[in-house]
């Protein structure tokens, strides 16, 4: 065959490109090689014919790890499109062995010691990296030297109009890979190997892997490689500078195996990205027969209408002719996503973004989800989680079992974090129950119960990461970006301190912050104050480094103060209510965040804040100082309701902020004939209500007790079958002591009252003058104990019973 | 039957152009594009080898050119007629070239009327051929009129015909402009659909129909904060092709645009000229972009965006007032107090959500920030 006759068949590919897959296959086709040689770790040999099982469906991605460490591995990614599984495929289908000739994983992942992380350092793992190992190894991008030479500002489109877009259909099928090796060797003339030595170590391998094929195949032997790489295989060096160059290479052990992939993993915004922005796009070119602008704009157009928009077949028709024209504007051989999109925009989406932002996730990106049988090796998630189970000593258990860990003990607290980061996998392996009896925060108790298809999770969990800990903080980023209430990432933020996952808290904090900025409800925020407060105070046990989230606390609460007052006006009795446990919540949040700032709190008492903002004030930045500043402003504002307004007021007597001779004036005008009785007894409600210890305010302080006393008297009967029930509500919370108590002190009526100090000054509980009548109910017993004999003390009985009860007192 | 409107009224509508701005072009208040840019337009059509469509002084790609200006291979530099997006300028022209009609979409105050002049005067040579849409606007000034003094003396006859600019557009295979097309009652809106879809106006009165020449086209724009005035039916939104004018990417580029706008309008409100404003103008912009994004100029913080538009010519009155109010009250220094209650008023347009928006702004940005003290205390003088 003529096309083998100057050595090997070298196609030089772009990485993911459909273009090239398609001239890869009709080059195959042509030359018919006996061999095919791929870029990709030779280890996955073993692996190949995998791809052609019926269950194998791309995209799909080769992963190698190191053998005990999954954390260190690098990932091959191979979209249908990918011109490597279309040659993976032709060979298995034309009964042509295919063998992988980069430099084996045991080299790129001993290397990758030093950089774990591809994102990092593409050129590594080379496929795994951005798509173009040409355009990301090197330094000075050589793509975009020849996109400016061809008059394109971006490179991506310059490759797009010169090679992806030219059909091969009817020319020379080797032409394409004729001009490109020669536009690649011109690049590598001027600008060697671009940076990046490693390239250099892996070209030495791979031509020693050619020439073993040549020695085996003969003539015949096809390598479909990255276009970088062409003018390095072509060149003929000696077999011994090549051994030399691969000499006390780095290795470590290495298992290899194919697991699902997705497009939106392959698209450069998640994490492993393959470094193609549209993968949907390129999914889309390469499987269209023909006419692709059409068909792509009625996929458009049918996703538009699921969503119920209307699109009808004109939008279709005049979205293609805008797209057509605009190309031909712009001077293009064929409209590229550039112009598809920017049609889609101005004819079907009325220039809006919104319905774009949906053309792109679900089209351009795409939802699309590999499969890979079951047959392949197990995931390394499965491996690792096998290994921290054989390590804690938690075996899984068909039968249900209860697991008290006290966390104070290191394996206890390894368990913990595990069954946490499990949970937040949806790995719902184990369940935090109620602890019984201790309450402390120690101490968990997990029921643990291990079902068959919790391995299919584990399994699915596999996309997330290759370890438990980097696939949970990979699944929790992920969340804390899909999440939509504010009280949601709060809990995710609880979740991630739980299970310990410190690099995903910065993303979730982020977001966090971004939400509460966005989240209009005072509610809402106030709900998610107590979470995140809670959540500090978990990190502080943890020895977490929480500032970032104080910060955010702090800036919550800020928001929760400007948004209060307004926020209180203006509801019914339910808001009102629902409210007051909102301003009970913020208060315990503001004291736990003022005692994490104690510093900047300590001059609270400079405040003097009248006016709505006077808290501003630069003098009292304490946030407790700021917080009493809004309490005032609720007690003080006459839109605000009645239950709020009293609840702010007691919050403020509590914290010694008002006196008490100001609480009874600000009580005596609530209660004075001319507010509603409703809105007095709500006022009562939240001043005294509740479980807060108010019934033994009202015994200590006479005077509001009085006032009460006094208005309650005063309520015109009509009102007071109003008032009952919400009295009811507030007076039965109170403990039998308290209430039998104030029930005395009321009997006792008003005159007894003269004397504040000796009421004040008395036991709680016990009226400050005696009961003569129960009094002299001891005398028989004490006489009896005396000895005495009812006539001896005939005379003076009335003096001696007042000594003996002075005695007792 | 198909009838064209005699030519030579065209150019001779009551007042109409040729009289008033070609003769003494100084006079004008503001000439139209195609006269203040006749130069740059004829040069660029000596140049323009590329296609030109059936009627079009320039090809598609010069009329780009013309809107985002450059360099003639001649040397002849083409001012930017509107600075952003290459796209959207891209989109508009090859939309006018595929005989589609073009609708730009915006807040008010991002140069939608005058991209729809420029692309007018660039295509056909003409941007008079304007329609201005008001919630009065008639049928008659979408379709035809009568001249009742010739309808009563003679009966209906062409000559008794007033035609509207669309229908003259039509004729003559030009481009034709809807100012406002939201404002304009629903029915009224309706007529432009079968002009749009069949390319014909009839008219029944006479038994005859114009059809619109090739090269015909319409350009409408629509404030898109008030579609709720008179919302395009479906089927007339349909006809168009939707270009959404953007506000200013990058804050120098706004602050560009204010500060030249304020100095062309305080000229002509003989306002001294105050350079110490660059800083507050900055300010001002800085402010309107940071609530309009919903996030603080460094990304760190986001925030929410009031209902008021915000948009830079907003800004731009923001400024203009600050100015008389410096120049007429102040030490004719503008200072941030003298733009604070400006700012204010844009800012809040629904006094109960956007104070709380303000506040909160200022309490969580501006107090924070290096060097707004002033600003601040300002803000917080006419807030309270």
């Amino acid at each position: 065959m003529t096309v083998f006759t100057g050595g090997p068949l070298l196609l030089g590919v772009r990485h993911h490109g459909p273009g090239s897959a398609r001239a890869v296959r009709a080059a195959l086709q042509a030359a018919a090689p006996r061999v095919v040689l791929i870029e990709g770790p030779p280890e996955a040999d073993a692996l190949i014919p995998l791809a052609a099982d019926k269950e194998m469906r791309p995209p799909v991605a080769l992963l190698a790890h190191v053998v005990d460490e999954p954390g260190r591995s690098a990932f091959w990614p191979l979209a249908e499109f990918s011109p490597e599984w279309v040659a993976i495929r032709w060979a298995l289908e034309s009964g042509v062995p295919a063998r992988f000739i980069d430099l084996p994983a045991t080299h790129t992942l001993a290397w990758g010691k030093d950089v774990l992380d591809q994102e990092d350092e593409p050129g590594d793992a080379p496929p795994a990296g951005p798509g173009r190992p040409v355009e990301a190894a090197v330094r000075i991008d050589p793509l975009a030297v020849l996109a400016e030479t061809a008059g394109y500002d971006d490179p991506e489109r310059w490759w797009e109009d010169v090679v992806e877009h030219r059909s091969v259909a009817g020319g020379d099928p080797f032409a394409p890979f004729t001009v490109l090796e020669e536009a690649m060797e011109a690049l590598r003339e001027a600008y060697g190997v671009g940076g990046h030595d490693r390239d250099l170590v892996r070209e030495a391998y791979m031509r020693l892997q050619v020439r073993a094929a040549e020695r085996e195949f003969g003539d015949g032997v096809a390598v479909v490689c990255g276009a970088w790489h062409v003018p390095a295989l072509r060149q003929r060096t000696a077999v011994g500078a090549d051994r030399a160059l691969l000499k006390g290479l780095p290795k470590a052990k290495a298992d290899l195996t194919w697991v699902p992939w997705t497009y939106r993993r392959l698209s450069r915004v998640s994490g492993y990205g393959a470094g193609i922005d549209s993968p949907g796009w390129y999914g889309h070119l390469f499987g269209a027969q023909d006419r692709p602008v059409e068909r792509w704009m009625t996929k458009v157009a049918r996703l538009l209408r699921d969503e119920d928009r209307m699109i009808s077949s004109a939008h279709v028709i005049e979205a293609v002719r805008l797209a057509d024209t605009l190309a031909a504007m712009r001077g293009r051989p064929l409209p590229g996503l550039t112009e598809t999109t920017d049609a889609v925009r101005a004819v079907m989406c009325e220039g809006s973004d919104v319905p774009l932002a949906l053309v792109r996730d679900r089209l351009v990106v795409g939802d699309v989800m590999g499969e890979v049988p079951e047959s392949a090796p197990a995931v390394p998630l499965q491996r690792d989680l096998a290994r921290l189970q054989r390590r804690l000593r938690l075996k899984p258990d068909a039968l249900e079992r209860e697991w008290e860990l006290d966390l104070r003990k290191e394996t206890d607290a390894e368990r913990s974090r595990l069954l946490h980061r499990l949970r937040l996998l949806g790995v719902q392996w184990g369940e935090p129950t109620v602890s019984r009896g201790s309450t402390g925060t120690f101490r968990e108790t997990w029921r643990l119960r291990w079902e068959p298809e919790l391995s299919v999770r584990v399994a699915e969990a596999g996309v997330w990461g290759t370890t438990v800990l980097a696939a949970a903080t990979a699944r929790a980023e992920a969340d804390a970006v899909a999440a939509h209430a504010l009280a949601d990432v709060t809990a995710l933020a609880e979740r991630c301190l739980l299970a310990e996952l410190p690099d995903a808290l910065p993303v979730v904090m982020r977001v966090l912050a971004d939400r509460a900025a966005l989240d209009a409800d005072v509610g809402h925020l106030a709900q998610a104050l107590p979470a995140l407060v809670r959540s500090l105070r978990y990190g502080d046990v943890r020895g977490t480094d929480t500032r970032a989230l104080t910060d955010v606390a702090a800036g919550l609460a800020e928001r929760i103060f400007v948004g209060l007052p307004p926020g209180c006006a203006a509801l019914d009795t339910e808001a009102a209510e629902e409210m007051r446990r909102h301003v009970d919540a913020v208060h315990g949040a503001v004291a736990l965040l003022g005692e994490t700032a104690a510093a900047s709190a300590a001059d609270a008492s400079s405040l003097s804040g009248t006016a709505p903002d006077a808290h501003r004030t630069p003098s009292s930045t304490g946030i407790r100082g700021r917080w009493h500043a809004v309490l005032r402003v609720l007690a003080g504002r006459d839109t605000v309701p009645g239950v709020i307004r009293g609840r702010a007021v007691r919050l403020l007597l509590d914290e010694g902020e008002l006196a008490q001779d100001e609480a009874a004036r600000l009580m005596g005008l609530v209660l004075s004939p001319g507010t509603a009785p409703g809105d007095a007894a709500a006022w009562i409600e939240g001043f005294v209500g509740g479980g807060s210890g108010g019934g033994m305010l009202l015994v200590h302080d006479e005077r509001l007790l009085g006032l009460v006393d006094a208005w309650l008297t005063g309520v015109p009967a009509e009102a007071f079958t109003d008032v009952l029930p919400l009295l009811r509500r507030t007076f039965s919370a109170y403990e039998a002591g308290v209430r039998r108590t104030l029930g005395e002190l009321v009997r006792r009526g008003r005159g007894a009252r003269g004397s504040t100090a000796v009421a004040t000054s008395g036991i709680p509980g016990f009226a400050p003058d005696l009961d003569p009548e129960r009094a002299d109910a001891v005398l028989p017993v004490l006489r009896l104990l005396l000895g005495l004999h009812e006539s001896d003390i005939d005379d003076d009985q009335v003096g001696d019973d007042n000594d003996l009860v002075g005695v007792a007192r | 039957m198909s009838v064209s409107v005699e030519p030579t009224s065209v150019h001779t509508p009551a007042g109409g152009r040729a009289g008033a701005t070609a003769d003494e072009p100084g006079a004008a208040l503001q000439p139209h594009a195609e006269d203040a840019f006749a130069a740059e337009l004829a040069a660029l059509a000596a140049q323009d080898d590329r296609p030109r469509p059936a009627r079009w002084r320039l090809s598609p790609w010069a009329v780009a050119t013309y809107l985002l200006g450059g360099t003639l291979p001649d040397g002849t530099v083409i001012t930017p007629k509107y600075v952003g997006p290459r796209r959207i300028v891209e989109v508009a022209v090859t939309t006018l070239a595929t005989d589609r009609a073009l609708l730009l979409l915006g807040v008010p105050g991002t140069a939608k009327t005058w991209v729809s002049e420029h692309l007018a005067a660039a295509v056909s040579g003409d941007s008079t051929l304007l329609v201005q849409g008001t919630a009065g606007t008639p049928e008659e000034a979408i379709r035809y009129g009568w001249n009742y003094a010739q309808l009563l003396a003679h009966g209906p006859s062409r000559d008794a015909l007033v035609p509207s600019p669309v229908m003259r557009a039509m004729a003559e295979g030009m481009t034709a402009r809807v100012e406002e097309l939201t404002r304009i009652p629903a029915d009224v809106q309706d007529t432009l659909i079968t002009i749009l879809s069949e390319k014909t106006l009839p008219i029944p009165e006479l038994g005859q129909e114009v059809q619109a020449v090739r090269g015909f086209n319409l350009i409408a724009t629509a404030n898109d904060r008030d579609r709720g005035v008179n919302e395009l039916s479906s089927a007339l939104r349909r006809r168009f092709n939707t270009v959404v004018l953007p506000l200013p990417e990058s804050a120098d580029a706004e602050v560009d645009i204010v500060s030249r706008r304020v100095d062309q309008i305080g000229r002509s409100l003989d306002l001294p000229a105050v350079p110490e404003g660059i800083d507050e103008i900055r300010r001002v912009v800085t402010v309107f972009r940071e609530l309009r994004d919903g996030v603080t100029a460094d990304g760190r913080t986001k925030l929410k965006s009031p209902s008021g538009t915000l948009s830079t010519a907003e800004a731009i009155s923001v400024v203009t007032g600050g100015l008389a109010l410096a120049a007429h009250f102040g030490d004719g220094v503008l200072r941030a107090s003298d733009v604070a209650a400006g700012i204010l008023g844009a800012v809040v347009r629904d006094p109960a959500a956007d104070r709380v928006i303000w506040q909160e702004y200022l309490e969580a940005v501006v107090r924070e920030r290096d060097g707004w003290k002033d600003f601040y205390r300002a803000c917080r003088e006419v807030s309270a």
